[in-house]
């Protein structure tokens, strides 16, 4: 696979995320972040600055750290749990299950640098597992903004929301794919990005930049692409991917996560009930080999060759 | 309760009675007719499994009916075999799983101090439940910050499900661990009312304090006092009959 490059200006999420955190704190004592020594890595120094009795870092302690959020939110406070994702979905799974998503409580579970953003780090450091264990978990809502406008429209949002959150807060850099959006994010809802009648991609996070540029190129070859950012994970916009199925023919789903479990499982289980058409899981299919964060995503064709690549083989082009 | 069901922890429930019965009747400023009201203090229940002890005193206290004991664990009932607050008026927190209750009281007596507003926290953990390590992850964590509205008791039984604790994976000296966690320890009998309540409202110094309740599994029934085998065994009618007299007594 050829690496790509782009020109656009690109992002990391993780900016946007606590800048979004800090003004909301400002004006909503409720708010708090909950960290695992992970204060620098969750870009969180600039809020212990402002608000340093409401940054509560447990030390690496990931199970008590999602424990004390619940405590916190029976207390009234709004907990943003800052975490990388890794170790906050695979180390407090149960914590996540019974504290938080069991009790109801209100607490912003934020997987920081999710998918193989640790790159050479290794296995160990990538959360590409998460979106298969977490949609598991009922009342749990999963949601992965694409870009920096997205990130804190979606932040927003879930201060407002009321119920348990997780939220992938991308470390990769990613474009702006938000312009022209009526709605930046809405709950539950696909932002329809690209108008298409051949087949559509739904991408999600990191992804949904990759999958316009692919549509760029299958355009060129005749092939109109739809293309769905979907960044609410669960629960799914069941319509806009029964609309796809029905309208396109074809669907192609994009992740930088595990291939079974994840955004791919989610929609081919209301595609094959609902409209089923042929359809490709774009994804990681287990655990990577040694490389940079953009190396492995060029690795496992998730990258605009590999998107197009994909739609091609679907349409028989 | 357990002998409609057929099921239930009933050992626990015994070991835990007295304990829940001086919280709720003497040192908990709670209020049945306000469950929620943000300046409650927080009771969790860590060893969830001993939810028919917590239903029986949040009935007696007007959370909830007496009527509905009965129907313990019953298909559909409200009174599912570990609590869940969704469900029960009282509960805070949805416990089963073991280990999940410190951790939780931290993040509530942290909540007391970011709030101003003081309540206190108290939290019941098994002793066998000690061996799950997220408890000393919470432990650490309130002894760094000093949390002195908090309180947790340990049931300390002795017995486990399986076999005793000493036996199994040893505890002792428990106490020499919480105070090397940065706690203030007493240990007391589990069974004292006086005890329990001077312990419980005693003056805090700056320190998270940990009461071991030394206590009888199946307290108060003589064939299943510190049994292993009455974790979660089951009396025959005829049992419950003969519980229920020596009890009464």
């Amino acid at each position: 696979m050829i690496a790509e490059t782009t020109t656009a200006a690109t992002f990391d999420c993780r900016q946007i995320f606590a800048e979004t955190l800090i003004q909301l704190a400002r004006q909503d004592s409720r708010i708090v972040a909950v960290c695992n020594d992970s204060v620098g890595s969750s870009n969180l120094i600039a809020f212990q600055k402002e608000f340093p009795d409401r940054l509560i870092n447990v030390g690496i302690a990931e199970q008590n750290m999602v424990g004390v959020a619940a405590g916190l939110a029976n207390g009234g406070f709004v907990p943003f749990v800052c975490c990388a994702a890794p170790f906050l979905t695979g180390r407090a799974l149960e914590q996540i299950k019974a504290d938080v998503a069991y009790n109801g409580y209100h607490v912003v579970l934020c997987g920081m640098s999710p998918g193989v953003a640790y790159g050479e780090l290794g296995p160990t450091h990538h959360s590409i597992e998460d979106l298969s264990w977490l949609r598991a978990i009922t009342d749990l809502a999963i949601v992965m903004p694409a870009d920096p406008d997205q990130t804190r429209a979606a932040v927003q949002w879930a201060v407002a929301y009321g119920k348990p959150v997780f939220m992938r807060v991308g470390r990769t850099k990613v474009p702006s794919v938000s312009a022209g959006q009526n709605e930046t994010f809405a709950f539950g809802k696909a932002n329809l990005l690209r108008e298409g009648r051949d087949l559509t991609v739904i991408a999600t996070g990191g992804m949904v930049g990759r999958a316009l540029e692919a549509a760029d190129d299958l355009a060129k070859d005749g092939i109109n692409a739809r293309v769905l950012n979907m960044a609410t994970i669960h629960p799914l916009d069941e319509a806009a991917v029964i609309a796809a199925a029905r309208e396109t023919g074809a669907i192609i789903t994009v992740e930088e996560a595990m291939v079974q479990g994840g955004l791919g499982a989610a929609v081919s289980g209301i595609v094959v009930q609902n409209a089923p058409v042929p359809m490709r899981i774009l994804g990681i299919p287990g655990f990577a080999p040694t490389g940079s964060a953009e190396f492995l995503l060029d690795h496992f064709g998730l990258n605009r060759a590999g998107i197009a690549a994909a739609a091609r083989s679907l349409k028989g082009a | 309760m357990i002998g409609t069901a057929r099921a239930g922890h009933i050992g626990g429930d015994l070991s835990v009675s007295d304990i829940l019965a001086t919280l709720y009747f003497s040192v908990l400023d709670v209020d049945a007719a306000a469950p929620l009201k943000p300046t409650r203090d927080r009771f969790i229940l860590s060893k969830g499994h001993c939810a028919a002890a917590l239903y029986s005193v949040l009935a007696m206290r007007g959370f909830i009916d007496p009527a509905l004991l009965p129907s313990f664990m019953q298909p559909l009932s409200v009174l599912n075999g570990h609590p869940n607050r969704g469900k029960v008026a009282g509960v805070e927190a949805n416990t089963g799983p073991l280990g999940h209750g410190l951790p939780i009281a931290v993040g509530s007596a942290i909540a007391a101090r970011l709030s101003g507003t003081g309540w206190r926290t108290f939290v019941v953990l098994g002793d066998g439940e000690l061996q799950e390590g997220s408890n000393w992850e919470a432990a650490m964590a309130a002894g760094h910050r000093g949390l002195d509205s908090l309180t947790a008791i340990v049931d300390r039984n002795r017995l486990q499900q399986g076999a005793r604790t000493e036996d199994t994976n040893r505890l002792d000296p428990l106490a020499d661990k919480w105070a090397a966690f940065g706690w203030e320890v007493a240990e007391i009998d589990g069974h004292d009312h006086g005890a329990l309540f001077d312990v419980f409202t005693r003056p805090r110094n700056g320190k998270p304090l940990c009461v071991i309740a030394n206590t009888v599994k199946g307290k108060g029934v003589s064939f299943i006092e510190d049994r292993v085998e009455w974790h979660h065994k089951v009396p025959s009618p005829e049992q419950v009959v003969l519980a229920l007299e020596e009890l009464a007594r």
